[in-house]
């Protein structure tokens, strides 16, 4: 692993000793695998009137036209209409369907990984209806076969194959679950043979954000519920899947659903973290090979079914609150209505950011960008506009469901000296159970 | 041969052979390609993939209100410059006679008068789009010389139609000749660039309707 910087001055990662060519090769190989139909349509549609460039938090902190979503494509769409498209042969007879230099893949990096959170805004806003960020999630997949990510995504991904997750050893999960419970006083089931719920957890809840394991232990022995965590399948945000490491991804899936099915689970419980929705419950059968045996849900999905069932009664707050939507739970999710419920149940009066929902902003983390050192300046730019929002909500609270974001945001916060706490939703209906 | 029984005839019948072959080929290359199954389980309510995609194509029609301050030119121009085109070429008598002499069909046309007010308003509109590309910094730092091309071959029959109506330039015959020339390049120009979204709209903003009616996502 070497950072290095092209000779137009961007820096860059690479991973393996590979010659450039040979690195241009894997990743035109990677990108012409992984076109349909599909794909082929979105990257054939594009008008380039630049509408998505005035969706993206980085283009629109920065004012960079570099950053412009569509533009972050060029490798992968220039893969398509040199080896796929139907006038390939054509257009590479003709010369005008350029090879892709290894020298534009090192400069991409920054633009297919610092600087895009998968948020999928741009897909929002484009008017052709092209979804970007699949696509830049797509060009993350030849990249990583090129060996050109950068050097934090390619340390956590070699910890996850080592280890099982990018946090700790999968031999340490027991341990960490146990201890968590006997600190807080939690029964916390692990390992048990069979249950009819598995959680899974993301990598902060084995570091900074442990109470979310006795948070989500609390609530589910509240409820009565058979269930487990297991240290053969707990780790679900799927690095693989932000990283472009599509074998790495096929493993972390397997390893959740097999799991499941092994201990007879009839609902597999993903955590706060909107990636995991992502890999889990839209991209899980892709890897598995077939329609997943198990019901797979958000925390946040389980909450407000629980809210709702009357199984679940919670204390009132009485406090007004702001809700940041995680965007892959909500914009690419379509998890809208469930944080509201809960927290209306939890007597939040919601007040909704000027941009809320499905065209909410992005906390400017997503996408592996808040564990990528090198984007931290663009990141900060872009935690402004959140930051804004909310001070101009004036709620007293500010809520969120996913922990990349809680972290994502508290990063902001103490960058800025800004003292607003982010909350999570998990925490909160933990917290305020009626016994 | 005179230049406008060459437009009218080989040159037009060329371009036509290419737009049809060429649109055709393309659609049918991209359309064969591997169909990845999704096999993720659908929220309950998910409309059919006819139903999500339809829903999804007019829902692009117009930008959700967040967008449309950044987007506004983009868009009101956008529309105005395409319901200019799709009168001026379908609307205009000797247009409509045309494909009555071609097809067989015609329908009622709009006033010389009032279709030549719109072929103006027209270019004047796909000259503020180029204006607009040339100037705005991200639309030009990814434009393409297809997106030159494709504004060309667009502009110059309208402009050259506008001539040809309104005896500008030159002897009638030959200004209709150009004009016809004009809408060659523009014809064999199609299948290869960026003109293709006439069609390709609907696939692009259907797929991703389907895809994202499945999740219960706005599109």
């Amino acid at each position: 692993m070497t950072a290095q910087i092209t000779t137009s001055g961007i820096p860059f990662d690479a991973q393996g000793q590979a010659e450039e060519s040979r690195r241009r090769d894997l990743a035109m190989q990677a990108f012409v695998r992984d076109i349909a139909m599909t794909n082929a349509v979105q990257l054939e549609a594009c008008v380039r009137c630049g509408l998505c460039a005035g969706a993206c938090h980085f283009f629109v902190t920065t004012g960079d036209p570099k950053y412009t979503p569509i533009r972050k494509l060029r490798p992968l769409e220039q893969a398509y209409h040199r080896h796929v498209g139907p006038f390939a042969p054509l257009f590479r007879l003709l010369g005008i369907a350029p090879r892709v230099t290894a020298e534009e893949l090192e400069q991409w990096q920054e633009l297919i990984f610092d600087s895009c959170t998968l948020c999928g805004r741009c897909t929002l806003a484009c008017p052709m209806g092209i979804d970007i960020a699949d696509l830049v999630k797509q060009s993350r997949h030849g990249m990583f076969a090129a060996g050109l990510i950068p050097d934090r995504l390619e340390l956590m991904d070699r910890t996850t194959k080592l280890w099982g997750s990018p946090a700790t050893p999968a031999e340490d999960f027991a341990d960490i679950i146990r201890e968590t419970g006997e600190e807080r006083g939690v029964a916390m089931n692990i390992d048990k043979e069979r249950a009819d719920y598995l959680v899974t957890v993301a990598p902060a809840e084995l570091t900074e954000h442990t109470k979310a394991l006795s948070d989500a232990a609390k609530v589910l022995n509240k409820m009565g519920y058979n269930w487990t965590y297991h240290s053969k399948g707990f780790e679900a945000s799927n690095i693989g899947y932000l990283n472009g490491d599509i074998e790495l991804q096929e493993k972390m899936t397997r390893q959740m659903i097999d799991t499941a099915v092994k201990i007879g689970a009839h609902t597999l419980i993903l955590p706060e973290c909107g990636h995991a929705y992502g890999a889990a419950r839209w991209e899980s059968a892709r890897w598995y090979g077939e329609k997943v045996p198990v019901r797979v849900i958000h925390m946040t999905e389980f909450l407000d079914e629980a809210v709702a069932s009357g199984k679940l009664k919670l204390k009132q707050i009485n406090q007004t609150a702001s809700l940041h939507d995680p965007c892959q739970l909500v914009r690419r999710g379509g998890v809208l209505a469930a944080p509201r419920n809960v927290m209306k149940a939890l007597g939040l009066d919601l007040k909704e950011l000027a941009d809320a929902g499905a065209v909410g902003w992005c906390c400017g983390g997503g996408g592996g960008v808040v564990s990528n050192k090198r984007a931290d300046p663009i990141r900060y730019r872009a935690f402004e506009l959140k930051r804004r929002q909310v001070e101009d909500a004036n709620a007293e609270r500010f809520v969120t469901a996913c922990g990349q974001c809680r972290i994502t945001l508290n990063l902001g916060a103490n960058k800025y000296k800004w003292d607003k706490k982010v909350d999570s939703l998990l925490e909160l209906v933990a917290d305020n159970l009626i016994d | 041969m005179e230049l406008l029984q060459f437009s009218r005839g080989p040159a037009l019948t060329f371009a036509i052979a290419v737009f049809l072959l060429g649109t055709l080929w393309r659609l049918i290359g991209i359309l064969m390609l591997e169909r990845r199954r999704v096999d993720a389980e659908a929220r309950p309510g998910t409309p059919t993939p006819l139903a999500a995609a339809a829903s999804g194509v007019l829902a692009k029609m117009w930008p959700h209100k967040t967008f449309l301050k950044s987007s506004l030119f983009s868009v009101l121009n956008g529309y105005v410059f395409h319901i200019g085109l799709a009168i001026s070429v379908l609307l205009f008598a000797p247009h409509v006679l045309f494909v009555k002499s071609l097809l067989g069909i015609s329908w009622p046309a709009l006033p010389s008068n009032v279709v030549l007010a719109v072929a103006v308003i027209t270019a004047g509109s796909l000259l503020a789009s180029l204006v607009h590309r040339l100037t705005n910094p991200v639309q030009r730092l990814i434009s393409r010389i297809d997106d030159y091309v494709s504004w060309a071959v667009t502009f110059l029959p309208v402009l050259t139609g506008i001539a040809a109506v309104a005896h500008i330039g030159g002897r009638y015959e030959t200004l209709l000749a150009v004009h016809i020339l004009t809408v060659c390049a523009f014809l064999i120009w199609f299948p290869f660039g960026k003109l293709m979204h006439a069609f390709l709209f609907v696939l692009s903003r259907g797929t991703t309707a389907i895809r994202f009616k499945q999740r219960g996502a706005e599109v």
